[in-house]
């Protein structure tokens, strides 16, 4: 009795959780040691990692003089594949939307994509799965994917399509190939995949007829020719050697090069892909433009940057880095309605909250947008959500024209490395741009 | 990534056209690789000289009076002959490391290619056929050469980081592909006392073959063991003062065409690079398995 | 029967025009002349032309071919037929990497060999291979036949899906998943079907049938060694 007393009276030290075995991490440990596989989830990259919110603009005020919003000009368009294709792309906006697959999407989710990027002058691009008539149909500007799968491919959607993405890799998983799981192979997508139903499918990581950039060339040579010379040819890398890859892809003939940084979304692929392979969109960006300036292409290939795009003030930021467009991939689906908080008690039952919903591969998305469920596609109505998408597109705009602007620009394209400034050093670093408040880009001097 | 040719001839009556035949081939793959080129040519062989193929980017201040210099270094009888941006120089062969060790305090500007008692090496940045136009590698005779065309991947574009790369005597190796452990690997065969030029992955395969060459291996054996040590995608094709080997990855993607008549044995990247070879259309065409050494002998 | 010399007119040229040729043409067959080892010569054909290439070809002969028959009197280079729809392309000689790959239908008839990744990743074509294949041929092959009178090289069928292969020759050695399955009769009328069009010296009874085992069709941990 005694004892207990006094033991009651020594202070305790607080239970203290380790940072290396943290309970995210043992519970990982647990779910592996219990099912023997991997984790497999959707999306990009969740950890931490410097990004376009570590970049400020200058604006103008004295020394340089900002334009009127609303009255005074302020372009966005742009032209992509000027440099080899007979019918380049307009676009309205610096705004696109990534590859996403029929068959980890929905065909209304499909639908809606195509019909928002049509309402706000865009293009959308097809996935790793075939070109449907939902996107092709609603779809003002439709870029056709040709990945080392091949799934539905063929010369009729090449015709049709507005351009073609030679896909090398994804920022989510650089050297990995596609993943569907069984779940989601219903009928239809088994059929226009050619595959067995309910299968888990991954995709090849290599194209099956082509290792390089000298057979790259050859394989741009065919793909123009079967398409009359008429479509621009993109070339989509993940963000592992930009520079390089941006040459190479450059030098193999491609008229846009489409930059994917690790924050980039996948329908499913090991989280250890995601977390641990590829470099973050803001480090990936100034490698590239470095490598299209020093092949003397800048602007000339243009350069599609994706990975982690939200907002107008990342597009601006991005185009001031030397990207000639931004493309939003998870970003799209939200603004679709995925994740969304009304949703909450569906994704507690599915053992997970809103906003943290990444099990896209199970197909039962509560939104009816990652899924080939009837009951749960039929969910989204495309009309609807196709004009929030559209209402997002054109407000990113505005943003990235309200910041040009400011910074006295007449388009968004003329925004310059030299009108940001960098609140981290790893940030500077990585974007080439000042540490805010001193003149030092660390690594090229300065005070 | 690149394009490769290679031209090893039985037909004696041939070896004045070596260098016609190779150029064209050459080339031909200019579109895999415009770059860079380089060609290796095995001549016939003099009694006790010895050849530096060597480079300079200042020709006219680096090879004047070059020959005495050497000559006087070493104590044997020097002789230049000056090609464009390279230069032959013969000697005994006795003489050959000491040259080679007195080259570089004579001139250090200036890179050897190649040494060896037949082995030639030119290469340069530019098209193949502005190369081949420069070193007149369409007048040169020879009993085998090989060719190179080069699309730089990650290392830079210059003469050193053309290929062929030349690591040991009257030998060397193009590469079609790239090497994912060459970092490592450079590491361990600087150790073993190797010297590396550029940070090329090809001059990495290059030391290595030549490494174990030095270590007594065969050619055949060396190559053999380079199946497990490197990894990654290559098609190889290595020259030897007696004939030239190809070999392939295990799983081989980049491409390999060989074609085989009494006459010669021939290997492109791609099979246009042989169409004007005589008598290709009844030459046994095939392409090299993976993980598989063939060597030709004269 | 037109001619096309590829030395004296461009790739553009020739492809152009054999796009222009539509399904109620009257000129139907067409030569072209000196194609020595030009990649993507007649690639998305869409008519019913016969076009008979004199000599060898590079990269991607016929690629993405709907309808028309193209005959190559020579050899092919890498990914020949790649993609095909439909048609028929006939190589008179050997045939390099990737033949036929991504076939989702037609008939591809090889008289040499095939090298390595023959029908890789097919998905309907036929196949009819006179020679021998090379390694890792009808990787991840979807469906489709691949039929082969001479040996298969190293991992046949490797990830298989079902595509179904036969063989008559030997296999040096199969790929994951890839079994020897039963010959049923409607598998023999298959061969049957596929000698006769491709004019194979051979007879059904001659061949094996190789198949997936399906047991990679869904992630099992002790599998693992297997992707």
């Amino acid at each position: 009795m005694k004892d207990e007393k006094k033991a009651a009276q020594i202070p305790q030290t607080t239970p203290r959780q380790s940072w290396t075995f943290s309970n995210e991490m043992n519970s990982e440990i647990r779910r592996a040691a219990a099912t023997g596989i991997y984790d497999i989830r959707g999306g990009g990259s969740k950890r931490k990692v410097p990004h376009f919110d570590d970049l400020l603009f200058l604006g103008a005020s004295i020394s340089r003089y900002p334009l009127e919003g609303y009255r005074e000009r302020c372009d966005t368009k742009v032209v992509l594949g000027t440099r080899f294709a007979k019918k380049p792309i307009e676009l309205d906006i610096p705004i696109t939307i990534a590859g996403m697959s029929f068959g980890s999407l929905s065909g209304p989710a499909k639908e809606a994509l195509g019909r928002g990027a049509t309402l706000a002058g865009t293009s959308t691009t097809t996935g790793d799965g075939g070109m449907t008539e939902e996107e092709r149909g609603h779809s003002n500007k439709l870029v056709y994917q040709y990945l080392p799968s091949r799934y539905g491919m063929n010369p009729d959607d090449l015709r049709r399509a507005d351009a073609i993405e030679v896909v090398v890799g994804q920022g989510a998983k650089p050297g990995g190939g596609g993943m569907l799981l069984g779940q989601k192979i219903s009928d239809r997508v088994a059929k226009m995949r050619n595959l067995p139903k309910g299968i888990d499918q991954r995709s090849a990581c290599r194209h099956p007829d082509w290792t390089g950039p000298d057979d790259l060339e050859i394989k741009i040579l065919e793909l123009r020719e079967i398409t009359n010379w008429e479509k621009p040819i993109y070339v989509k890398i993940g963000g592992a050697r930009p520079y390089y890859d941006t040459t190479l892809a450059v030098k193999a003939g491609a008229d846009v090069v489409v930059l994917d940084g690790m924050q980039g979304g996948t329908a499913a692929t090991q989280d250890v892909f995601i977390e641990h392979v590829g470099q973050p969109t803001l480090a990936c960006l100034p490698q590239a433009v470095k490598a299209l300036q020093d092949l003397g292409m800048h602007r000339k290939v243009q350069l599609i940057i994706s990975g982690g795009i939200r907002s107008g003030a990342d597009v601006a930021k991005a185009l001031a880095l030397g990207a000639d467009v931004a493309s939003v991939g998870t970003a799209a689906l939200i603004a679709l309605g995925d994740n969304d908080p009304h949703l909450e008690d569906e994704y507690r039952a599915l053992g997970t909250t809103a906003g943290a919903y990444d099990d896209w591969h199970e197909g039962k998305c509560p939104a009816g947008i990652t899924t080939q469920d009837p009951e749960l596609m039929a969910r989204l109505d495309p009309m609807a959500a196709g004009r929030r998408l559209a209402n997002y597109l054109k407000v990113m705009t505005l943003e990235a024209q309200t910041i040009a602007r400011a910074c006295g620009k007449n388009h968004v394209h003329n925004l310059e490395p030299e009108d940001l400034c960098a609140l981290t050093i790893e940030a500077a670093a990585m974007a080439g741009v000042p540490l805010t408040g001193t003149s030092w880009i660390p690594g090229r001097g300065g005070f | 990534m690149c394009g490769i040719v290679g031209l090893f001839l039985k037909d004696r009556s041939l070896e004045p056209r070596l260098g016609a035949l190779l150029t064209e081939m050459l080339v031909t793959m200019t579109d895999r690789g415009p770059d860079s080129a380089g060609i290796a040519i095995f001549g016939s062989d003099a009694d006790d000289e010895g050849k530096l193929t060597v480079q300079s980017a200042d020709p006219a201040r680096d090879f004047a009076g070059l020959a005495e210099a050497l000559g006087e270094a070493v104590g044997a009888a020097v002789t230049l002959e000056q090609k464009d941006s390279h230069a032959v120089l013969r000697m005994p062969l006795g003489a050959l490391g000491a040259a080679r060790a007195a080259l570089g305090e004579l001139r250090p500007g200036v890179r050897v290619m190649s040494a060896g008692d037949i082995i030639e090496i030119y290469k340069e940045v530019g098209l193949p056929k502005d190369v081949a136009a420069r070193f007149e590698v369409s007048k040169m005779s020879g009993r085998h050469g090989i060719g190179h065309t080069r699309m730089a991947t990650e290392s830079a574009v210059t003469t050193m980081g053309a290929h062929p790369f030349s690591t040991g005597p009257d030998q060397c190796l193009v590469h079609n592909g790239s090497l994912s452990n060459h970092n490592g690997l450079r590491r361990e065969l600087k150790r073993e006392g190797m010297r590396f030029e550029t940070e090329n992955d090809t001059e990495v395969a290059a030391a290595y073959l030549s490494h174990k060459l030095d270590q007594g291996l065969s050619l055949g054996a060396a190559l053999e063991a380079g199946l497990e040590d490197l990894d990654g995608f290559y098609t190889f094709v290595v020259g030897t003062k007696d004939g030239f080997g190809v070999v392939r990855d295990p799983i081989a993607c980049k491409p390999a065409v060989m074609a085989e008549t009494d006459q010669y044995v021939a290997f492109g990247s791609e099979y246009r690079a042989l169409v004007n070879l005589p008598g290709i259309e009844t030459a046994r065409v095939w392409e090299p398995e993976p993980a598989t050494v063939y060597f030709w002998n004269h | 029967m037109q001619t096309f010399d590829l030395s004296k007119s461009s790739l553009r040229e020739l492809n152009a025009t054999l796009h222009a040729q539509k399904a109620s043409t009257n000129q139907t067959a067409w030569e072209i002349a000196n194609p020595r080892g030009h990649h993507a010569i007649a690639v998305g054909l869409d008519a019913p032309i016969e076009v008979t290439v004199k000599g060898s070809t590079g990269y991607y002969c016929a690629g993405m071919n709907k309808q028309a028959t193209v005959v190559v009197k020579g050899s092919a280079g890498p990914g020949v037929a790649e993609n095909m729809m439909s048609g028929t392309v006939i190589v008179e000689g050997d045939a390099s990497q990737y033949a036929g790959a991504t076939g989702n239908g037609g008939l591809l008839v090889i008289k040499g060999n095939a090298s390595s990744r023959c029908g890789i990743s097919m998905k309907g074509i036929d196949i009819v291979v006179f020679g021998n294949i090379g390694h890792m041929s009808a990787f991840m092959a979807q469906s489709g036949n691949l039929v082969v009178l001479g040996d298969a090289g190293d991992a046949l069928g490797d990830s298989l899906y079902e595509a179904r292969l036969f063989v008559r020759g030997s296999v040096k050695s199969l790929g994951a998943d890839c079994i020897e399955k039963e010959m049923r009769p409607e598998h023999l009328e298959i061969l049957r079907e596929l000698i006769e069009r491709s004019g194979a010296p051979a007879r059904p009874e001659e061949f094996k049938r190789y198949g997936s085992a399906r047991r990679l069709y869904n992630f099992h941990i002790d599998n693992a060694s297997a992707y």
